[in-house]
């Protein structure tokens, strides 16, 4: 068996093969529930029917699409410049903890709101800066150096719940002071759950697309992603485009945090983020780093997630179920991806 | 003579790619022995009926059959099982694996037995068809030379009955070029057929027994190569007389860059460039000639911004260079055609509109940092009527694009200028022709000529001698890192050129 590259794949092969991984995925959910001793077709309902069943339901998908939209930009903006930002989950972190920061009294006003946002993605994009840098002038390999500020993050953020930030009204619990009533994204609709963070991700997502196919700037980004040597020869200056490309997708990242504290929770707690920052990776991947398709396929894995849990709920079937899926969702789709390009042929 | 077993026959083979026709019903046998040289213009179809009798595309219509037996269509395996070779232009080599192991690649498993054997066999191929490498050597060391031969080693371990060969020498140096004719004469001494193709008309006639002429996916001509000539070939081809144009002597003007004294470290086996001093003149082509890999690559690097030399200055409009880069020479007016167009040239996934403006999207195609993209295609579109690119329109990724009119893209937005000035200063042109099509070269070096009487500068490094003593209007050889002295149009013959080339001159100059 080999693999042969395709010259032209056809319209058929190109829609046909990401609907047959989806498939796959559905195929592989049941063995899941199977396996844990549940009815495959009956989990495959309520999977669908908790993330989608009711208003509530969508309601719920959407919220926690909310930063998978703004993690899944930062890494596709990232990503398409080949600049390997793992590190979306820090970043989004040091967002929640300038949300906090500004949130808890620091500032009042309607002002606030935008302040919080616009610092959080300084944070966020300061802390990309780092690695970029790195990158640029000693070529340290940015995926170690971003991957390793996700775990020095992580511990910074428990050293400051247990301490400097940590609500002196918590019953000992390591979480900060809640924000002040200013701070907090309003609902979208009075009495629903949906924030206005969602609204925002959306429009920032057509941002990034406005960016990547109308500026020069994304003109850039996308020629260096191709071809660095072309780029350089050509006069772009690509460190200077690295180091954009890096504060846009740090910043993006961030926002995920700033939305997650003042939309949804309201305050900084260590499981602020279920990983957040390594499914964005997912999400901008199954968008084959298309910053639309980003919205569509993290309202599918966020999906994923809400319903699982609602059918664990019900059925007894483990959550990390839904992790499963979604890997296996990401397996099939890039296998699929592939063989639009390429076909197995025997011999 | 009898005539000796057809081998191979392509019965009207079409191929389309959206509205352009690619190949329109092209037919070709092959004999035992033989060698056909396929001939036409840049995006005549070559390439393509290549690789659609190799399997890599499917054709529309018409048949193949090797030794008698009908092809299966669109399946290289079945090319390869059948006894046709392919050695492409680019080469399709692991830089990191040995030649051996590069060779056994794809055929065999790697950690099957009868390594043994294999090298025995890669031994006695290399022996019998004069290709000499070194079967441990790593690929990514290898010149292009080598490489190529390690391709055609891999095809005949294969067992290919039949060779393909598409634009072998565009890469070789002349003496380079000479051994591969020497393994070809004994292929077919050994009874293997050959399809070659090549833009160098001299090559064909000294190679091939045949020649089929396309032009616009059509045969136009087969003729036989003893009772043909160079002229009536590219008539054949273009589909009219051509001559080559010659530039008059003409005045020069103003030093716009001076190379003083330029010196950089050696590469490797490239050596760098030994305290070079070159002035280029506005109104004037000077010509760079030798054998590539003699420190050219240095200096066409430093010109145009990629380097900085390790001692010595550059100056432009004689002020000392300080800060250096491409963005930097090109807005200085320096535009390039660089003599890689598939790695610094363009982007290959980037489609004619976003690679014609590669270098001027801030300059002139954007505003405040907003794309304006109709003038950008409208660019593009320009460049392709004004220099006949052959493609199916703007938005077509360059990667298609045959090599030649990949080229024409280059040099189109080059001579539009690389910076907010209309026309470029200094056209630094590094093998600009290298190929192209007899027509195409023509064209080419008549807008070299035509922006030398505008009055810019023009450096032309080029390996071809005829090329250089037609339009340079002052010559120097390198060789070995070191410039020879500028000699005049016309002051100079091919042999004298060719004792400075080969590194002769330099010593006898130094001891006298
Ligand atoms: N996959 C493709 N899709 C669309 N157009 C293509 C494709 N491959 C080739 N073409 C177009 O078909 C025409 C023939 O191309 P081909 O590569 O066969 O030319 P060629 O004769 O080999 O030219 P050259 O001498 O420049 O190599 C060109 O106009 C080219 O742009
Ligand atoms: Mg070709």
């Amino acid at each position: 068996m080999r693999l042969e590259p395709v010259a032209n794949p056809s319209t058929a092969r190109r829609l046909g093969l990401p609907a047959l991984a989806i498939a796959a995925t559905m195929v592989v959910a049941m063995g899941l529930a199977l396996l844990a001793g549940a009815s495959p077709l009956a989990t495959l309902g309520q999977i669908a029917v908790g993330a989608l069943g009711s208003k509530l339901a969508i309601l719920e998908t959407l919220n926690r699409a909310t930063p998978l939209i703004f993690t899944g930009l930062a890494v596709a903006v990232a990503f398409r410049a080949k600049l390997w930002n793992i590190g979306a989950e820090a970043q989004l972190y040091a967002g929640a903890i300038v949300t906090v920061l500004l949130g808890t009294g620091a500032l009042g006003g309607p002002l606030v709101l935008p302040v919080s946002a616009l610092v959080a993605m300084l944070a966020g994009a300061a802390l990309l800066l780092g690695p970029v840098l790195l990158k640029t002038r000693l070529g340290v390999d940015e995926v170690v150096t971003t991957l390793l500020l996700n775990f020095i993050m992580l511990l910074f953020v428990s050293y400051l719940l247990e301490g400097p930030m940590k609500d002196p009204m918590g019953m000992g619990w390591p979480k900060s002071q809640a924000l002040i009533p200013e701070a907090r994204l309003p609902r979208i609709v009075d009495g629903l759950r949906l924030h206005w963070g969602f609204a925002l991700a959306i429009l920032a997502a057509i941002g990034v697309w406005v960016i990547q196919t109308r500026t020069a700037l994304g003109f850039e980004i996308r020629a260096v992603g191709q071809s660095p040597e072309a780029a350089r020869f050509a006069g772009m200056p690509v460190n200077a485009v690295l180091v954009k490309t890096a504060l846009l997708s740090g910043g993006l990242a961030a926002l995920a945090g700033w939305s997650e504290v003042a939309g949804l929770k309201g305050l900084l707690s260590q499981d602020l983020s279920p990983g957040f920052g390594y499914t964005g990776i997912i999400v901008a991947m199954l968008a084959l780093l298309h910053p639309l398709g980003v919205v569509v396929t993290a309202v599918f894995v966020a999906g994923i997630f809400v319903g699982s849990d609602a059918m664990s709920r019900a059925a007894g079937v483990p959550t990390y179920i839904a992790d499963m899926l979604t890997a296996v969702a990401l397996l099939c789709m890039v296998l699929a991806i592939l063989l639009t390009k390429v076909r197995v042929v025997r011999g | 003579m009898p005539e000796a077993e057809i081998v191979l026959r392509l019965d009207r083979i079409s191929k389309r790619f959206g509205a352009l026709k690619a190949n329109d019903a092209v037919s070709l046998t092959l004999r035992r022995g033989e060698v056909v040289a396929l001939l036409g213009e840049n995006g005549a179809g070559k390439t393509t009926l290549m690789n659609v009798l190799f399997g890599h595309y499917l054709a529309d219509a018409g048949t193949i059959e090797v030794f008698g037996q009908p092809l299966a269509p669109g399946n290289p395996r079945a090319a390869l099982a059948a006894g046709v070779g392919m050695v492409h232009q680019h080469f399709a080599l692991a830089g990191n694996l040995t030649v051996l192991e590069n060779i056994r690649l794809g055929t065999e498993r790697l950690w099957a037995r009868g390594v043994g054997a294999a090298r025995e066999k890669v031994e006695r191929l290399s022996r019998d068809f004069g290709l000499s490498v070194h079967p441990d050597a790593r690929v990514g060391r290898l010149s292009v030379g080598e490489r190529q031969r390690v391709e055609i080693l891999k095809a005949l371990y294969r067992d290919a009955r039949i060779l393909i060969l598409d634009e072998p020498t565009a890469v070789l140096t002349p003496q380079e070029a000479e051994a591969l004719f020497a393994t070809l004469r004994r292929a077919t001494g050994l009874g293997l057929s050959v399809i070659f193709i090549s833009h160098k008309l001299h090559e064909v006639m000294a190679i091939a027994d045949r020649c089929v002429v396309l032009r616009h996916g059509r045969v136009v001509g087969a003729v036989d190569t003893h009772a043909t000539d160079r002229g009536a070939l590219a008539a054949l081809m273009v589909g009219g007389e051509l001559s080559l144009p010659r530039a008059e002597a003409r005045a020069a003007g103003a030093v716009l860059m001076r190379v003083d004294g330029v010196s950089t470290p050696d590469r490797g086996a490239v050596p760098g460039l030994k305290a070079v001093t070159l002035d280029l003149r506005a109104g004037q082509i000077t010509g760079l000639a030798g054998v590539s890999g003699n420190g050219q690559a240095a200096l066409a690097e430093i010109i145009g911004g990629l380097a900085r030399p390790a001692s010595g200055r550059l100056t432009l409009r004689d002020r000392p260079v300080r800060d250096w880069s491409p963005g930097i020479a090109l807005a200085q007016g320096i535009a390039r055609i660089p003599e890689d167009r598939h790695h610094q040239g363009t982007i290959g996934d980037f489609d004619l509109t976003e690679n014609a403006v590669l270098e001027t999207y801030r300059s002139r195609f954007s505003r405040r940092g907003w794309m304006n993209w109709r003038a950008a295609r409208r660019f593009a579109e320009a460049i392709i009527k004004g220099y006949d690119v052959r493609c199916p329109g703007p938005e077509t990724r360059i990667r298609l694009l045959s090599g030649g009119n990949m080229q024409k893209l280059i040099l189109g937005r080059a001579l539009a200028g690389g910076s907010i000035r209309e026309a470029p200063e200094i056209i630094l042109a590094n093998q600009p022709v290298r190929g192209l099509d007899v027509g195409a070269i023509a064209y080419v070096q008549s807008q070299l000529i035509a922006a030398r009487d505008r009055g810019t500068a023009v450096l032309l490094i080029s390996e071809d001698l005829d090329e250089i003593m037609g339009l340079s209007d002052i010559i120097h050889v390198m060789s070995q890192g070191r410039l020879s002295p500028g000699f005049a149009r016309g002051t100079m013959t091919a042999p004298e050129l060719g004792l400075w080339m080969a590194g002769q001159k330099f010593e006898s100059a130094h001891a006298a």
